[in-house]
């Protein structure tokens, strides 16, 4: 039973970080390729405050305010740069993160920290309180899609300038956005450090970066629920095939080609597709059928 | 106290060594349809992004109602009472008809970004929106994707979504480009129905005969510079705009 615990809190963190970064990307179109960055500062955050005997529920704020600090600031980045470049900054940004992590003694430098305590809950505990987040933020992602910020949003996502030219103001959307998307990807970390009771600077690396976009592409960007349910499948495929562990970064990288390949808009856009075609062949079916009768 | 809408003074747009609006002055009153033409060059489409703050000028002022535009950032400007349908059509594509202009309708919704985490209502900007793509003869294709609409219908939608922000003063940059003679037409007497309602409107655009037969006024520039503005016969009458567009025996 353990080790379906286990599982299923692994699930229940890369959902709340896959849903982070479908905050920023999904919703509001800004592309970052160094996530676990953020993932990362909330998970030394939360470790440090931890190792020095804070409560875990105290630290999750703090560890949300490390990543949203610097989400701030590339929030404000994402005002001078845009798509492709902004993906090579965030990118920029994970690297980083690592080399500046590697070479602090205090934050473990390349061993990294190990030993941290426990959250204070039971195995069973500790999963339903991260499924619990999980769905939190969700929900609110689900609630901001449905509201007039999600319109923002999307218009932001299609044409930055168009939606300036509507009296929108895109720089107080674009720097929301990262904030909420970062702070979120922070209290991901804590909970990862605390799953995991050890982190090094290789655990938020571009490989993690290139595998939460990968969840959020593949399950289709701005769809909570596809996005959610490939978090949910392909963060416990490494832990099941040996073999996906092994070649991680090949293995994402390989489905990342393909979706942008065959359907860039993911498994949501793809299921989107055909519903539209049946409803296009129904409405033909029912037009010729008049004509005949 | 003053009638005048928009006031240009002085204004001066360099790109690099090229000037491509040279201390341009220029005024429009509260109610007027003003033909604004030049030939190619003149620098009407950097005059008019001057004025909604995507070029920013070297020199001089540009006032709207009285408040001064310089230093302005885009969204503000239009907050203030400007709006732009743009020469090259910009729909939102993953929005339809309704919602591009519905969006645009909910200007108050969105314009704090708070307020606009916690409202959800769209049914009066959906309604505004509709009367709106009706005025515009847009009405039977609401639900549609701007992707699956021609160009004429396109150009009409970018003036329902620029009316739905209230503005002061309308800019329609070249709406009648592309379109086929009939199109031309039915959105030239458009422009006449929205400014006989009050719309003041500043209308750049290379239809000299719509735009004749549509303006009181014409204002014209060449080579960044005012050229004549006045009552539109006697402009196209005047020897420096003739000379503007057909050159002259000398020049030949």
């Amino acid at each position: 039973m353990d080790y379906e615990i286990t599982l299923l809190t692994t699930m229940s963190i890369s959902i709340l970080f896959a849903l982070a970064l479908n905050f920023v990307t999904g919703l509001c179109g800004q592309i970052s390729l160094g996530h676990a960055a953020f993932l990362g500062a909330g998970a030394y955050t939360s470790a440090m405050m931890t190792k020095a005997s804070y409560p875990f529920l105290l630290t999750l704020p703090f560890a949300a305010l490390t990543s949203g600090i610097l989400g701030f600031f590339i929030g404000l980045c994402s005002l001078r740069v845009r798509h492709d470049f902004l993906a090579i900054t965030t990118m920029g940004v994970g690297f980083l993160f690592v080399g500046v992590v590697r070479q602090q003694d205090f934050l473990g430098g390349e061993v990294g920290i190990s030993g941290i305590p426990s959250p204070g809950f039971s195995r069973f505990g500790f999963l339903i309180f991260c499924l619990f987040l999980a769905s939190l933020f969700a929900f609110f992602s689900l609630r901001i899609k449905k509201s007039w910020m999600g319109k923002v949003f999307e218009s932001i996502s299609d044409d930055e300038d168009v939606t300036r030219s509507l009296g929108i103001n895109v720089s107080h959307y674009k720097i929301f956005a990262f904030v909420i998307g970062t702070s979120v990807a922070g209290i991901a970390g804590a909970l990862y450090a605390h799953h995991l009771r050890f982190i090094g600077p290789d655990s938020f690396g571009f490989v993690e970066s290139v595998s939460v976009l990968a969840m959020v592409i593949i399950g289709g960007v701005g769809s909570v629920w596809a996005v959610s349910i490939t978090a949910a499948f392909l963060s416990v495929l490494p832990m099941v095939f040996q073999f996906v562990d092994d070649y991680k970064l090949l293995f994402y990288s390989a489905l990342l080609f393909f979706m942008m390949r065959f359907s860039p808009e993911g498994l949501y856009g793809l299921v989107e597709k055909i519903k539209k075609n049946r409803k296009i062949k129904l409405a033909k079916d029912n037009k010729n059928e008049q004509k005949a009768s | 106290m003053s009638k005048k809408l928009l006031e240009i003074e002085n204004i001066t747009v360099r790109f690099g060594g090229v000037i491509a609006v040279n201390k341009v002055n220029f005024s429009l009153e509260k109610g007027e349809l003003v033909g604004f033409i030049g030939p190619n060059g003149a620098g009407k489409t950097t005059l008019m992004k001057a004025i909604t703050g995507m070029v920013e000028p070297q020199e001089g002022k540009i006032l709207l109602n009285g408040q001064l535009l310089n230093d302005k950032p885009i969204h503000e400007r239009i907050n203030l009472g400007l709006s732009l349908a743009q020469q090259i059509v910009s729909p939102l594509n993953s929005f339809n008809c309704l919602d591009n202009v519905a969006l645009a309708c909910g200007k108050n919704k969105t314009k704090n970004i708070f307020k606009s985490l916690f409202i959800n209502e769209t049914a009066e900007e959906e309604k505004k929106a509709k009367e709106l793509l009706e005025i515009v003869g847009l009405g039977d294709v609401w639900n549609e994707y701007p992707e699956t609409l021609p160009l004429g219908y396109l150009k009409r939608l970018e003036v329902a979504r620029a009316l739905a922000l209230d503005p002061l003063l309308l800019l329609l940059d070249e709406p009648l480009a592309g379109l086929n003679q009939k199109e031309a037409s039915a959105l030239g007497d458009l422009i006449v129905k929205l400014n006989e309602k009050g719309q003041t409107i500043l209308l750049i655009e290379h239809n000299l005969k719509e735009v004749i037969r549509i303006c009181k006024k014409i204002y014209v520039q060449d080579n960044g510079r005012s050229l004549a503005y006045g009552e539109a016969l006697e402009v196209m009458k005047n020897e420096d705009v003739k000379r503007a567009y057909l050159g002259t025996n000398k020049d030949a």
